[in-house]
């Protein structure tokens, strides 16, 4: 396989700040490789120094061979598209917004527009060509940052959270919208993910990233197999427990993270073992539901995060749970720091890693 | 009172009538106004996106110099440009004392720091990854900077509807180095300055009336102006 990028030791610093810290890293042509880490650990700005916005302080990047400098950067970039956790999109219309690149390109206006049709139809947004950016919906919007990135057919695509912001239906849309054009265009592809699931299926490669350091690449089958009592440990990804896993009578396991927390999954594992449940699954409810889910907690909510159409609130069940709600939901509950609430979710919501 | 009603009753009939000396001087204030502001907006723009969009040692200072500036009382400027522009002055050699020349000039100057103050908040209001937005898609850093500003738009447009004010509305400039020559360089405020000196109400109403006119007649069009769908979308729109 061919070697697209490689960073040797690369380090950058703002200011007094360390945020890359001797990073080498080999990406291979044709990859999706997928940078798992906890905010703050490095990946945007990983991801911007391959994306040429940012120069590393320290160290070597080289792109096709060439080392990456001040002078050859913007070159450089014509072969690269980069998506933003945050959905930003120019004030004018969708198709304005898709067609910049390849305005920026000089492409012919007839070229443009057959490669804005196409893809706008890949990210399933045929007949938004005159609509207003401003005027779309969360996801709507991410569909058109990715388009406006895949219209231009760069070697490189990087993309930050690409599903962060968005309900399970645009989220599942999106992978797999991302796993065809590194299919059919064989598109190599950078992304920086919370989703330990999405982590687990997308990618062919994970890469850890804690502090500024990457501490291990491998296959997902590699990194989460041997590796799942550091990767839990982690802290990386929400919804990560190790603890110990006892099969029960009825078939199931139950497995103690601690706190007084026992987790009951679908899965036979017994022993020493690490489980991951998607905040998508988890259901959040002031009172106590009747439901056959067998997971139910009571906690109080300690974080709220505003995504946008979206709310991640932390609840301390003893252990920490992410859980994501719509806006509507939260306020419709009224929910609020310290609230008492309960969550539930399925064993079979529970996955191991 | 009688006074003033018949000021103003005159003062109509002069402005509907299209009296060529009240054209005249409206012409010349919108010409010498008008002029400043693209002029201001000329170089005044390229300050702002390099205060906007840059971070360099000195850059806190020279932005509370801008916005210090704009507060500039326009006889303290006048007088400057005008021992400035005298013949014994360092410019005095491009003999525009008391010409069209010195006032637009003069003016240019005046609101240079609103062009500079309000373009520069509307840049740093845009989101700061729109640079890198619009590099990541293949710009250059001065496209990059285009679009940064396209995306300000609104309020470059409310610095030049300011800056166009201020230039028409100002009378410290004008009447220090222009001279308000009648016919050459009296201007909107210098008339009605003169006028009212005189007791000519009725001119000087008219000019008033006029002025007054233009100040808010041009806000409201463009306030208008910008919630057509049109203009917002080709001042938004990046290359």
């Amino acid at each position: 396989m061919t070697i697209l990028v490689e960073l040797k030791n690369l380090t950058k610093c703002f200011g007094n700040r360390k945020v890359l810290d001797g990073v080498t890293l080999q990406i291979q042509e044709g990859e999706i490789l997928a940078l798992v880490g906890p905010n703050g650990s490095g990946k945007t700005t990983l991801l911007k120094i391959l994306a040429f916005l940012e120069k590393p302080t320290g160290g070597e990047n080289k792109f096709q061979g060439e080392i990456v400098t001040g002078k050859n950067a913007e070159r450089m970039r014509l072969q690269s598209a980069m998506v933003f956790q945050r959905t930003l999109l120019f004030s004018t219309t969708v198709y304005n917004n898709v067609a910049y690149g390849l305005k920026m390109r000089k492409m012919p206006k007839k070229i443009i527009e057959e490669e804005v049709k196409k893809a706008l139809k890949l990210v399933r947004l045929e007949g938004f060509e005159k609509r207003s950016a401003k005027k779309l919906s969360g996801g709507e919007e991410q569909r058109v940052a990715l388009a406006r990135a895949l219209v231009l057919k760069t070697k490189l695509l990087l993309l930050d959270e690409p599903t962060a912001n968005l309900d399970p239906k645009n989220a599942s849309m999106l992978e797999e919208v991302i796993a065809t054009v590194n299919r059919e265009l064989k598109t190599t592809i950078v992304m920086a993910t919370h989703n330990m699931f999405q982590a687990k299926t997308l990618p062919h490669r994970v890469a850890l990233i804690n502090d500024g350091r990457i501490f291990e690449v491998g296959t997902a089958a590699e990194i989460f197999g041997k590796l799942s009592k550091s990767l839990a440990s982690f802290a990386a990804v929400d919804n990560t427990f190790a603890g110990t896993a006892k099969i029960t009578e009825a078939g199931t396991t139950i497995v103690d993270v601690g706190n007084g927390v026992q987790i009951e999954a679908t899965l036979q594992k017994q022993g020493e073992t690490s489980v991951f449940i998607s905040p998508q699954d988890i259901i959040l409810s002031k009172n106590l539901l009747k439901s056959s889910a067998r997971n139910v907690f009571k906690g109080k909510i300690i974080q709220i995060a505003d995504l946008g159409l979206l709310v991640k609130l932390t609840v301390d069940v003893g252990k920490p749970f992410t859980v994501q709600i719509t806006k509507r939901s939260f306020s419709e509950m009224a929910l609020n720091l310290n609230v008492e609430v309960f969550i539930v979710f399925k064993a079979s919501s529970v996955q191991a890693i | 009172m009688n006074q003033v009603l018949d000021g103003i009753v005159k003062a109509l009939q002069l402005i509907f009538s299209g009296d060529p000396t009240v054209y005249g001087i409206v012409y010349r204030s919108l010409l010498f106004s008008g002029i400043a502001t693209i002029i201001a907006v000329l170089w005044g723009t390229p300050i702002a996106m390099l205060l906007g969009l840059r971070d360099f040692h000195g850059k806190s200072i020279l932005k509370g110099l801008f916005n210090a500036l704009i507060g500039m009382p326009t006889v303290a400027l006048g007088l400057i440009l005008l021992l400035i522009l005298s013949k014994d002055g360092p410019l005095g050699f491009l003999g525009i004392l008391y010409t069209p020349a010195a006032i637009i000039l003069g003016e240019a100057v005046l609101v240079t720091p609103l062009v500079v103050s309000i373009t520069t908040t509307a840049i740093e209001a845009v989101d700061p990854e729109m640079m890198n937005l619009a590099k990541t898609l293949g710009a250059s850093e001065s496209q990059a900077s285009i679009a940064v500003l396209k995306e300000a738009m609104n309020g470059v447009i409310l610095s030049d509807i300011a800056s166009f004010n201020r230039a028409t509305a100002e009378l410290g400039v004008a009447l220090l180095v222009g001279g308000n020559i009648a016919g050459l360089t009296d201007v909107l405020t210098t008339d009605i300055s003169k006028y009212t000196q005189r007791g000519d109400f009725s001119y000087a109403i008219a000019l008033a009336i006029i002025l007054l006119v233009i100040v808010f007649g041009i806000n409201l069009i463009i306030v208008s102006a910008r919630k057509v769908k049109i203009l917002l979308t080709l001042g938004g729109m990046p290359q």
